[in-house]
């Protein structure tokens, strides 16, 4: 079994990394050519996931290793529960995303920009797929490497816009940051193991000060590609600048490689400290919240949607968290929950998030616009995009019965867990999680009604949203799929966690037998779960049948608009002031930049008022901090002008404060 | 055994309507008023459910589902609360967050179906709905999670079982912090004075009543029944919280909880006749605190 299951996974890898060289060699026949490099990443995807299901259905891991020239390298490739369980949504957002593109980045009129996103769309999914295949520190870094650059050209899909070149710029260098903080940590673990193969690294000693700095050197690493607060400043631009089903791509499954990074690198220690797991939990609630009230002040769809990538990613890292202070207290439930939790909001993350990027992009196709403010009553002209983005809605809402729901459940009864440390035991206010967990999902609805309402409900605001014209159909069957997905692990939650005790079992060592009995407890209350989603779908579809007998019949007439016979669409409630009490109490990470010319005189001609919010950590950093480091190096470069008796006159300075220093101090 | 799922099904679905009726009698005598009959409510819901109704141009089909995906996960949610003496008809480990998420999906589909008329009276309704219950759900979980610790059980009927009786004896200040809180989140979830209030329409002021402004007919039957279980779930909640029910005899304890419920009702009517409704500013405040009387009871279980 394990040879042919490695010879799918690397025949995936292969074939996904190739995917866009039929576009450039048929490159006279645009259609033919696009569509075969589509039809290669399904095929990809699709050897892959068969790849990855007996894995997680229980067959022995496959495992690979050949030498490699480089040194200390090797060609060892390993695919285990973990890596197999984000293998399937790695493969199968960035294949659905081809099939979108067949429409919304057509080869046939956008020519060569087109075969290059092509090219860099399947090197990126191949070289995902191989960091989650690597078994070697060097060959994790060099796909690691190859998926960073890919991710700039893919950013720069438009490489004539100015948002675009900044947005590649600053991911560039956030990505490059964090390579080298994982190599930082590679290199130490590597010479003290003497091997760079990860076969070689478990069980390191978690004891002291010098192995938690070392872990900090993964997070950090990790958490700049996964986007947790405060490392997340590139990537709202990113996200936002990039083709959507590119932005579907970043959001939905590059991340998740950080997430992956830490679980693998939280995984090769023995006995991870509590102290790792709470501070997981801090950095993902903070994550959680920050994302979301971040996501509420925006009015750009793409940058609110990447923002709420923020806030999910901090949902798994609480999980994460949840499951490393298990290992430190030997509690099984409390790792099985939180590991099962957070593997499940990957997938489910994935899911939704790229639904509702593709989403955003047919409204952007069909309108022009990505600006809710100017957007509004979508659903008349496009009816499937706006029921599909409401199922998206709903998911990411955390809503049952969809599978945002279930993986967040899973997130709360893992916290609650926590309750059963002895007493006395300071890790079990890890049941905090669960309030903030019910303060991230409401913020989260909140945001998402807002969205839905401001976009697809009442009137359109401008002429370009009334003009707007339902998408072609690549667009919307990838996003069917996604919400039939969505759907389906959320009313079939059960039928997945044998698999996720398996990911629990693989990453955190202990055996699948002392995982059983939560698993088993779990899966029955997921069974009730089923039931009750069941229930509430026959409701409706019985109340539903019920309202259409009920009464004499229905009259049209125009919104009660408090006895104004004339409403406009100007007249609408707009996004901001939707959002506008919950900004007001977020106000303090916000700072948004408030342009206000009140009305003057008793006729006033003008008057307006706009809030942009502002991202905190790069405007108000990093941005000044780069721009201040840069005006004082000038200053200091423009005395070394080439004076020799300056020089001379430094040198002296240099020798005096050192024999000054020498007499004074030493 | 079935007589008494029934007899659960049918308090669920049969008493809400009564509980109202009994809020607003009470704050009719309060007021020196005769007031409307304690059955009006059902009354109301007949005369809506015979009626036609008008929808706006503007509207799609969000509009309609608005109501009745709002109806069916509130009563879905009501299958897993424990009424009476009984557990409830479906109970198991973390129940009790499927029946929070379920009353926001209500909230979610209820805020849309505002949103969809366009017009802005009910986009306002919307927005301070959803805002305020983002504030109140961190206290409905926190007061959860303080009854999951101080009884040991992760199911509601587990929660608000058997084993409360003891945690009362144990930890009864937690607890009544967590009754505290939960009374307040309660008049802020069913737009209650002095949250919101419902005995007026028009008024720029209004939260719930104003998303439902263009909800006519049967329509807006769905949604004030659903509203009317919405109140009865919370007064269960709050009843079993606070009352023992280990009453003697064949129905003591489905009576004692009937009697808490309307025990409840006249409570809630009282604040209402007693106390102005808040500025919209101040009713952050009031949610917030009611989390922090729940953390502190959660610290004093946890210390």
């Amino acid at each position: 079994m394990a040879p042919v299951i490695g010879a799918l996974a690397i025949a995936s890898v292969v074939l996904a990394s190739s995917s866009g060289l039929p576009g450039l060699a048929l490159w006279r026949r645009p259609v033919l050519g696009q569509r075969l490099s589509a039809g290669v990443l399904c095929l990809a995807a699709v050897l892959g996931i068969v790849a990855a299901v007996p894995v997680l259905a229980g067959a022995a891991p496959f495992v690979l290793h050949t030498p490699w020239g480089q040194p200390n390298a090797s060609l060892a490739l390993r695919l285990d529960p973990l890596s197999a369980l984000f293998l399937v949504p790695v493969l199968l957002v960035p294949a659905l995303g081809s099939i979108y593109g067949l429409a919304y980045f057509p080869q046939a009129s956008l020519g060569a920009r087109a075969v290059r996103l092509q090219l860099w769309y399947g090197l990126v999914t191949g070289s995902m797929a191989l960091v989650l295949l690597s078994d070697n520190a060097m060959l994790f870094l060099f796909a690691w490497e190859v998926m960073a650059v890919c991710g700039f050209f893919l950013v720069l899909a438009d490489p004539d816009r100015k948002d675009a070149q900044k947005a590649a710029w600053v991911y560039l260098v956030a990505a490059h940051a964090g390579t080298f903080a994982i190599l930082a940590f590679f290199s130490i673990v590597g010479s003290a193991r003497g091997t760079f193969d990860f076969a070689g690294w478990q069980h390191l000693g978690a004891t002291g000060a010098k192995a938690s700095w070392l872990w900090t050197l993964a997070l950090v690493g990790f958490g700049l590609k996964a986007g947790l607060v405060p490392l997340h400043f590139w990537l709202p631009g990113a996200h936002a600048a990039a083709p959507s089903h590119v932005s579907a791509l970043m959001s939905g499954v590059l991340l998740k490689t950080g997430v992956y990074g830490i679980l693998r690198a939280t995984g090769f220690f023995e006995s991870p400290p509590a102290s790792w797991g709470v501070a997981l939990l801090v950095l993902g609630g903070a994550s959680g919240v920050l994302g979301v009230a971040l996501a509420l002040a925006q009015h750009d769809l793409k940058r609110l949607l990447a923002y709420h990538s923020v806030e999910n990613i901090g949902i798994i890292t609480m999980g994460v968290g949840l499951a490393v202070l298990g290992r430190a207290r030997g509690e099984p439930a409390l790792v099985l929950l939180g590991f099962a939790g957070a593997a499940l909001h990957v997938v489910n993350h994935a899911l939704f998030k790229s639904l509702l990027f593709l989403g955003a992009g047919s409204v952007q196709h069909a309108a022009g616009t990505r600006d809710i403010e100017r957007l509004g009553g979508l659903s008349r002209a496009m009816p499937f995009t706006a029921g599909l983005f409401l199922v998206g809605a709903a998911a990411i809402s955390g809503l049952p019965p969809l599978n945002g729901f279930v993986s967040e459940w899973l997130v709360v009864m893992g916290s609650l867990r926590a309750l059963d440390l002895p007493p006395g035991d300071r890790a079990s206010f890890a049941v905090l999680v669960v309030p903030t967990l019910a303060l991230v999902g409401a913020l989260a609805a909140a945001c998402f009604v807002k969205v839905q309402g401001t976009v697809f409900l009442g009137k359109p605001r401008t002429s370009e949203a009334a003009a707007a014209h339902e998408s072609p159909r690549a667009m919307l069957v990838p996003m069917g799929v996604l919400a039939a997905a969505c759907v389906a692990i959320g009313v079939l939650p059960a039928v997945f966690l044998p698999a996720l005790a398996r990911g629990a079992a693989s990453w955190s060592g202990l055996p699948l037998s002392t995982l059983a009995a939560p698993a088993a407890a779990a899966t029955a209350s997921a069974g009730m779960v089923s039931g009750l989603a069941v229930l509430l779908l026959a409701l409706v579809a019985s109340l539903t049948f019920l309202r259409r007998r009920l009464g004499p019949g229905a009259a049209v007439g125009e919104t009660w608009g408090c006895g104004y016979a004339y409403p406009t669409a100007r007249m609408e409630y707009t996004g901001s002031s939707f959002a506008q009490i919950l900004n007001q109490g977020f106000r303090w990470v916000l700072f948004p930049r408030v342009r206000f010319q009140p009305p003057r005189g008793p006729f006033p001609a003008s008057a307006r008022f706009s809030t942009e919010p502002r991202e905190a950590v790069l405007d108000l950093t990093i941005l000044p901090g780069i721009r201040g480091y840069g005006s004082a190096a000038s200053r200091v470069r423009a005395l070394l002008a080439g004076r020799v008796h300056f020089y001379a006159l430094l040198v002296l300075a240099t020798l005096v404060f050192l024999l000054a220093w020498r007499l004074l101090w030493w | 055994m079935i007589l008494r799922a029934l007899f659960q099904i049918g308090i669920l679905l049969l008493l809400p309507p009564l509980l109202l009726g009994v809020v607003n009698r009470v704050k009719a005598i309060v007021a020196g008023r005769r007031g409307p009959p304690l059955l009006q409510g059902y009354y109301d819901l007949a005369k809506l459910l015979r009626k036609g109704s008008v929808y706006s141009r503007t509207t799609t089909w969000v509009f309609r589902a608005g109501p009745v995906v709002g109806l069916a996960a509130v009563a879905t949610a009501g299958t897993m609360l424990p009424v009476a003496g009984q557990p409830a008809i479906f109970s198991f480990s973390g129940d009790f967050v499927l029946f929070a998420y379920l009353l926001a999906l209500a909230r979610f589909a209820t805020a849309l179906a505002a949103l969809d008329t366009g017009s802005s009276f009910e986009g306002m309704g919307a927005a301070r709905e959803v805002s305020f219950a983002s504030m109140a759900e961190p206290a409905l979980f926190l007061c959860l999670v303080v009854l999951a610790r101080a009884t040991g059980s992760l199911s509601l009927s587990g929660m608000l079982g058997p084993g409360l009786a003891p945690a009362w004896s144990g930890a009864a200040p937690a607890l009544l912090l967590s009754a505290i809180a939960l009374f307040v989140v309660a008049l802020a979830e069913n737009s209650r004075i002095p949250v919101d209030d419902p005995s007026t329409h028009l008024e720029l002021t209004m939260i719930h009543e104003v998303m439902v402004l263009d909800h006519s007919g049967p329509d807006l039957a769905f949604i004030l029944y659903g509203a009317s279980i919405k109140f009865f779930l919370f007064g269960a909640l709050f009843v079993r919280l606070v009352l023992d029910l280990r009453v003697q005899g064949i129905w003591g304890a489905e009576a004692a909880f009937v009697a808490g419920l309307v025990g409840f009702a006249v409570l809630v009517g009282l604040v209402e006749s007693f106390m102005a409704r808040l500025r919209l500013n101040r009713v952050p405040q009031m949610l917030v605190g009611a989390s922090v009387l729940s953390v502190f009871a959660l610290v004093l279980l946890l210390r």
